[in-house]
């Protein structure tokens, strides 16, 4: 199991929530004060400067217009990274293809951040949410077969190096495409995708990519990396390796029962200060006609309203505990996964203080991570997967088994 | 009906000289009571956009041309002859860049609260941006009664799925350059048949000011503000709606 730590660069000094009608896209940047901000992106810098001294991944993502997360070009936190960190592998989960217009100079950025870091990048393509359409001027209709072409000519950017060539498709056009520097990883850096249903895993699994989930939790876990594993068999005639599947979660470790209590609080903002009108959560062909008039109900996917930590701690969202906890409750839900090889931890959101976040960090990787590593390495991906198979449905997690006292 | 291997739904009603009736984008009207009246006068032939009221979106549909051509080759199948081109809102924008590559096949046409150009300049917001609204704002947008609209709460199931799908075919025609073609006003000059513009003089979506500023980009053509209704006048107001287009007609 290798694991990769994750913050979404909040700015979280927002006046009262009822004064504003949504976070995302519309929230007026008079509410930014730059030093804050630059206060703000310099120590997210700082925390993922020590995940590299500890040993762990880095993973770095983008939105646009909201206070939810500053990062409006991944690319560029991830250039700055290349230079200031030694060992971390750099996962950057990822670049929203169809809403750039673009794909060449994805491929640019992408390789020029590879041959900085020598060889450290995992580049990630994602399709994007909902509330980035309105920001980014693009109708996400066919988003997913725009990720796709986009990524077809991202490739070929990458691994052609006798000179120009043409591409011409459906959604993206470049004539003479010949990029410098090409990558430093070859053929080309690994590749991630994210997926959000059996279906989506379906062409990720084909191309042998790791596919990443997020926030999926027990109840959808099954059936999205199911549907890779599946499709990866039929395509390669072997079992997927765990290195193949990527889950996030929103995750603290703490000495005891009350600190853990306290950071996970902490992190829960980045699920409750997610307030968004829905006109800004259901843009027109993100979501075929029966989920689009779901979330017109207020019924639909995404984030749920209120969200509690004891409820999203049942729903495998959040893992939080002493060190032990945190491993049993991996554990579990990774056994009923049937088993990832990546763990993503959301491990900052927004007002955990710099020190709470770093304690959390260190605790994860001298205690929670070891064991974690030792799990994968003598468990076999065709017998998880099996085991998994053969467990009932559940919708949440036997809080029981975790002797976590703050979950009620 | 098959037209270029689409299976596309045309409401055929009445009898007299053809109207070829192009719906706006909250789907088809050819079921209302104005239509109903109309059909004593006329031969109504009125198509549903592909993706609005249940059909599909063809998999290469995805700008406005995709209708245009669709309805110049509709003409042609049919063999309509001095036809009486009606199209609200968005299908009025199809109308005038129908109107504007050939008028061999129509008499008149008539734009009721139509987009389809930008009157401003860069700044200004010519045209609301229906899709940045949320639905209680929208009704107040369409209508000059917004309880013309109900709720997405008080909609069925399957009401509620086709509001989406209309909305999703929607933005596959109109949203980027949104709801206008930038060409088009350069064009216009080629539509040398009698036009008429009707509008709703409450209009959300686009004022009476829009209204008259398109007006003026054809040469000749005449406008009705029809009072007490917004975006649909055939819906709030049919009988002045009606008697508006029956004296433009003759």
């Amino acid at each position: 199991m290798k694991s990769w730590w994750f913050t979404e660069d909040c700015y979280p000094y927002l006046p009262d929530e009822n004064s504003y009608p949504s976070i995302r896209v519309e929230l007026p940047n008079v509410h930014c004060d730059p030093q804050k901000a630059s206060e703000l992106y310099n120590r997210y810098l700082d925390l993922w400067c020590a995940a590299d001294e500890l040993g762990i991944g880095i993973m770095v993502n983008e939105h646009h217009q909201t206070a939810t997360c500053m990062v409006p070009a991944a690319p560029i936190m991830l250039g700055i990274l290349a230079r200031q960190t030694e060992r971390a592998r750099l996962l950057i989960l990822g670049n929203p293809l169809p809403n750039r217009n673009q794909p060449v100079r994805v491929a640019e950025e992408m390789a020029m951040i590879d041959v900085i870091s020598k060889g450290r990048l995992e580049c990630g393509f994602v399709r994007s949410v909902p509330y980035e359409s309105a920001a980014a001027n693009i109708l996400p209709y066919k988003g997913t077969e725009r990720l796709w072409e986009a990524h077809d000519l991202i490739l070929k950017a990458w691994t052609t190096h006798d000179g120009p060539f043409n591409f011409e498709g459906r959604w993206y056009r470049h004539r003479q495409v010949n990029i410098w520097p090409r990558p430093w990883q070859q053929p080309h850096p690994p590749v991630w995708i994210t997926m959000g249903s059996a279906g989506t895993a379906v062409p990720v699994a084909e191309h042998g990519y790791v596919g990443a989930v997020f926030l999926a939790g027990y109840p959808r876990i099954r059936s999205i990396f199911g549907g890779y594993r599946n499709a990866y068999l039929a395509a390669h005639g072997k079992p997927a390796p765990f290195d193949r599947l990527a889950y996030l979660a929103l995750c603290y470790v703490g000495e005891n029962e009350r600190e853990a209590e306290n950071g996970a609080n902490h992190l829960m903002w980045y699920m409750q200060a997610n307030k968004v009108a829905e006109q800004w959560r259901n843009p027109p062909g993100y979501y075929q006609p029966p989920v689009a008039a779901a979330v017109m109900r207020g019924v639909g996917p995404g984030i749920p309203v209120n969200p509690t930590l004891d409820q999203q701690m049942a729903r495998g969202n959040v893992f939080a505990g002493t060190p032990d906890q945190v491993y049993a409750q991996i554990k579990a839900f990774w056994e009923y996964s049937g088993g990832f090889g990546h763990m993503i931890i959301m491990g900052q959101a927004g007002f955990l203080s710099d020190a709470d976040a770093l304690k959390s960090m260190q605790l994860y990787t001298d205690e929670v991570y070891p064991r974690l590593r030792e799990l994968t390495k003598k468990s076999d991906p065709a017998e998880v997967a099996e085991r998994s198979r053969a467990m009932a449905d559940k919708e949440s997690a036997d809080l029981g088994n975790f002797g976590t006292k703050f979950v009620r | 009906m098959k037209l270029q291997g689409i299976d596309l739904d045309v409401a055929r009603m009445g009898s007299g000289s053809p109207l070829l009736m192009l719906h706006g984008v909250g789907g088809p009207v050819a079921g209302m009571p104005f239509a109903t009246r109309l059909a004593e006068k006329f031969e109504i032939i009125a198509p549903v956009h592909p993706g609005f009221a249940g059909t599909r979106i063809p998999d290469h549909f995805d700008c406005i041309d995709d209708l245009v051509y669709l309805y110049l080759d509709l003409l042609d199948l049919l063999d309509l002859r001095e036809t009486l081109l009606v199209g609200f809102s968005m299908g009025g924008w199809v109308a005038a860049e129908m109107a504007s590559m050939t008028t061999e096949r129509l008499s008149r046409l008539a734009l009721v609260n139509s987009v389809g150009v930008k009157v401003g300049g860069r700044d200004d917001r010519d045209i609301a941006d229906l899709f940045a609204v949320s639905g209680k704002r929208l009704a107040e947008i369409m209508f000059h009664d917004p309880s013309m609209m109900p709720g997405f709460a008080d909609m069925s199931e399957e009401q509620l799925e086709t509001v989406a799908a209309n909305r999703m075919a929607l933005g596959v025609y109109t949203w980027d350059p949104y709801m206008h073609n930038p060409k088009l006003p350069g064009r216009l000059h080629r539509v040398t048949i009698p036009v008429h513009f009707m509008w709703g003089a409450s209009d959300g979506l686009v004022s009476v000011d829009y209204g008259r500023g398109f007006c003026a980009m054809i040469p000749g053509a005449t406008m009705t503000v029809i009072e007490e209704a917004g975006h649909a006048p055939h819906m709030e107001q049919p009988d002045r709606f009606v008697d508006a287009l029956l004296a433009f007609a003759s």
